[in-house]
C-alpha cells in the first residue's frame, strides 16, 4: 500500500529561505565560536594526545625484569615455537653459554628478537611463557626507517619492557634447597 | 607618452597582483581554517619550516594558525607532476586554466582600493564604464569552467561543464539587473564615482537592500561556491570540471575561484557598503596624506575580507541547490523582483526629483 506524506505548506515567511539561512549562520557560528575560543575541538592531536587504553589492550610483545631487575626470560623456547607468524628468534646460550643473571635458573637468552614487522599481537607468546617473562604491552605504534630496525633485539625489549613483578619461582625453589641443606630440622 | 602614467601603473599593476595572489593563497587557508573550526576540528597546524621552533611565542602561535600552509600547499602544486590523459583535446586543456584565472584578476584593475596616495588615484583603470566593464570580464570565467570540462573528454568534466552552462544562464540576467537601482541612485557607472556618492550620502545599503541580496546570491553563482557549486560537485562528479587536472594547471581553477570571490567581495564593497570610506573619524573624503591613503586600503581590505569570511561561512552550512532549482532562483525570482526593484526606485526618484 503505498502510503502518503503530505508535504507540508509553507508559509510565505519560509519559503523565503532567508529565515533558514540566517538560522543556519547562527549554528556554524556558534560552532566556529566555540571551537575557536572554547578550545571545544573534538580533534585528539594524536603524537602529542593518545588514547588511554584499556588495560587488557595487546600492544607489542616485551621481555620484562623482575622486581630484582633480573631477566626473567630462561630461554625455553616455548614462545618460539608457539608463534603463528615465526617473528620470535631465540639464540640459547649452549653448553658454555652465558649464565643467568640469577641464581637457580638454568638459563638466559644469548640472543632473543622479535620482528615487529611480523609480530600480529596474538598473544600467544605471553600466554604460553612458564616464567611470566614476556608481555603485550601498551605499545601500537612502532615506526622505523628499515626493516632490521624494525627487528627488536633482547637488549631493546627488555629496556621497553621494564619491570612486572610477580612470582619468582627460583626464589621458592632456592629456599627449597636452602631448607634440604639445612635437613634434618632442628627440633 | 606619459612616462609617469606607464610608471605609476606597473607599479600599482604589480602590487595589486602581489597582494591579490597572497589573498588568494590565505583566503585558501583560511577557507580550511574556517570549515574546521565549523566542524569542531582544529584544522591545518603542523606545518612551519624548521627554524619557527626557535622564535619564542610567534613561532608556535603562528604554526597553530596555518600560517605556513599556503606556502606548503603552493610547493605541492608545483612539484606535482603536470599529467597531460591521453583523450583530451590538447589546445584547449591548456587553454581553460588561463581562462579561469585571468577574467578573475582583470575584474579588479576597476575596483577602486583606495581613495589617493599623493596625486595617484588608488585604482589601476578609473573606468568611466566600469560596472559595465565588470560584468562584461566576470562573464567570461565561466568559459574557462565550460572549456575544461568540455576538453578532458571525460564524463564527469563534461557533467561539470554543462552545469556551468546552465548556471551562468541563470545567474547573470538577475545579477545584472539588481545593479541597475544603484546605479539610478548614484548616477553614474564609474565605481570611483559611486564610492564618491556614498561618501557623501549613506551607504548604498540603506537605499538598495533588495539589490544587495539578489547582488549577493548571484556572487554566490558566479564564483561557483557553495550554495551553487554544481560545476564542482565534489560529491556527486568528484570535482567535476577539475577532474582530469593536476599540478598547476589544477591549482588555476582554485586560485581562479578564489580571485573571483575577491574581486566580489570589492564589488559588493564598492557597490553596496562606501567602498574605502568609513562614516567617521573623516575616513569618508579623499585622503590628504599617505597615512590616510594607507588607512583607506585598509579599510577596504578589512570590508573585503569580512565579505570572503561570509563566502567561506556559507559554504559550510548550505547543503547544494539542483541546478534547476537555480534556474528557478534565478528566472522566476529574482529576475521579476529585480525588476520590480528597478521600477520601484525609478518612481521614488521620480517623485523626489
Amino acid at each position: 500500500m503505498a502510503i502518503v506524506v503530505n508535504r507540508k505548506k509553507l508559509t510565505f515567511w519560509e519559503r523565503l529561505y532567508l529565515p533558514v539561512v540566517i538560522g543556519g549562520l547562527k549554528v556554524t557560528g556558534r560552532h566556529l565560536f566555540r571551537t575557536l575560543f572554547g578550545g571545544k575541538a573534538v580533534t585528539m592531536e594524536y603524537p602529542e594526545q593518545k588514547w588511554t587504553l584499556p588495560a587488557g589492550y595487546r600492544g607489542a610483545p616485551y621481555l620484562v625484569k623482575d622486581q630484582d631487575g633480573d631477566t626473567k626470560c630462561v630461554s625455553c623456547q616455548l614462545c618460539e615455537f608457539v608463534c603463528p607468524p615465526k617473528a620470535i628468534r631465540i639464540t640459547p646460550p649452549g653448553d658454555s653459554g652465558l649464565k643467568p643473571d640469577r641464581t637457580n635458573a638454568e638459563k638466559m637468552p644469548l640472543e632473543f628478537e622479535i620482528n615487529m614487522l611480523r609480530c600480529i599481537y596474538c598473544g600467544f607468546c605471553q600466554e604460553v611463557c612458564p616464567e611470566e617473562a614476556i608481555f603485550l604491552q601498551q605499545d601500537y605504534s612502532l615506526t622505523g626507517l628499515s626493516r632490521s630496525e624494525m627487528i627488536y633485539n633482547k637488549e631493546k625489549l627488555l629496556s621497553l619492557g621494564g619491570e612486572v613483578g610477580g612470582i619468582q619461582k627460583w626464589k621458592l625453589k632456592l629456599d627449597e634447597a636452602k631448607a634440604q641443606e639445612n635437613f634434618p630440622v632442628k627440633v | 607618452m606619459d612616462w609617469n602614467f606607464i610608471i605609476f601603473s606597473v607599479v600599482k599593476v604589480a602590487v595589486v597582483f602581489g597582494a591579490l595572489m597572497t589573498m588568494v593563497a590565505y583566503s585558501v587557508m583560511a577557507e580550511r581554517k574556517i570549515a574546521a573550526w565549523i566542524q569542531d576540528r582544529p584544522g591545518p597546524n603542523r606545518v612551519a619550516p624548521p627554524f619557527v621552533k626557535y622564535i619564542p611565542i610567534l613561532g608556535p602561535f603562528l604554526t597553530r594558525i596555518g600560517f605556513f600552509q599556503p606556502l606548503a600547499d603552493g610547493l605541492k602544486s608545483f612539484l606535482k607532476e603536470d599529467f597531460t590523459p591521453g583523450g583530451v583535446k590538447k589546445i584547449y586543456f591548456w587553454l581553460a586554466p588561463a581562462v579561469a584565472v585571468i577574467p578573475a584578476l582583470m575584474t579588479v584593475a576597476v575596483i577602486p582600493f583606495g581613495s589617493v596616495m599623493g596625486a595617484q588615484k588608488m585604482v589601476i583603470a578609473d573606468l568611466n564604464v566600469g560596472i559595465l566593464y565588470t560584468f562584461g570580464i566576470v562573464s567570461l570565467g565561466v568559459y574557462g569552467i565550460v572549456l575544461a570540462g568540455y576538453a578532458a573528454n571525460s564524463k564527469y568534466p563534461f557533467l561539470g561543464g554543462i552545469r556551468s552552462s546552465a548556471q551562468m544562464i541563470s545567474y547573470e540576467i538577475a545579477m545584472g539587473m539588481s545593479v541597475i537601482p544603484v546605479l539610478l541612485i548614484a548616477g553614474n557607472l564609474n565605481l570611483s564615482g559611486i564610492i564618491e556618492w556614498q561618501a557623501t550620502h549613506h551607504w548604498l545599503i540603506c537605499y538598495a537592500p533588495i539589490s544587495f541580496i539578489i547582488f549577493l546570491v548571484s556572487a554566490f553563482a558566479e564564483t561557483n561556491r557553495t550554495p551553487f557549486d554544481f560545476a564542482e560537485a565534489e560529491q556527486e562528479l568528484a570535482g567535476g570540471y577539475n577532474v582530469e587536472y593536476s599540478s598547476m594547471k589544477f591549482a588555476m581553477f582554485p586560485m581562479g575561484e578564489y580571485a573571483a570571490m575577491l574581486a566580489s567581495a570589492g564589488m559588493m564593497v564598492t557597490l553596496f557598503f562606501g567602498g574605502w570610506t568609513l562614516p567617521f573619524w573623516g575616513l569618508d573624503q579623499p585622503a590628504h596624506s599617505l597615512g590616510m591613503g594607507l588607512a583607506h586600503i585598509l579599510v577596504f581590505i578589512a570590508k573585503m575580507l569580512f565579505f570572503m569570511v561570509v563566502f567561506i561561512w556559507v559554504r559550510w552550512m548550505v547543503p547544494r541547490f539542483r541546478y534547476d532549482q537555480l534556474m528557478d532562483l534565478g528566472w522566476r525570482r529574482f529576475l521579476p523582483l529585480a525588476l520590480a526593484n528597478i521600477l520601484i526606485t525609478a518612481i521614488v526618484l521620480w517623485l523626489r526629483s
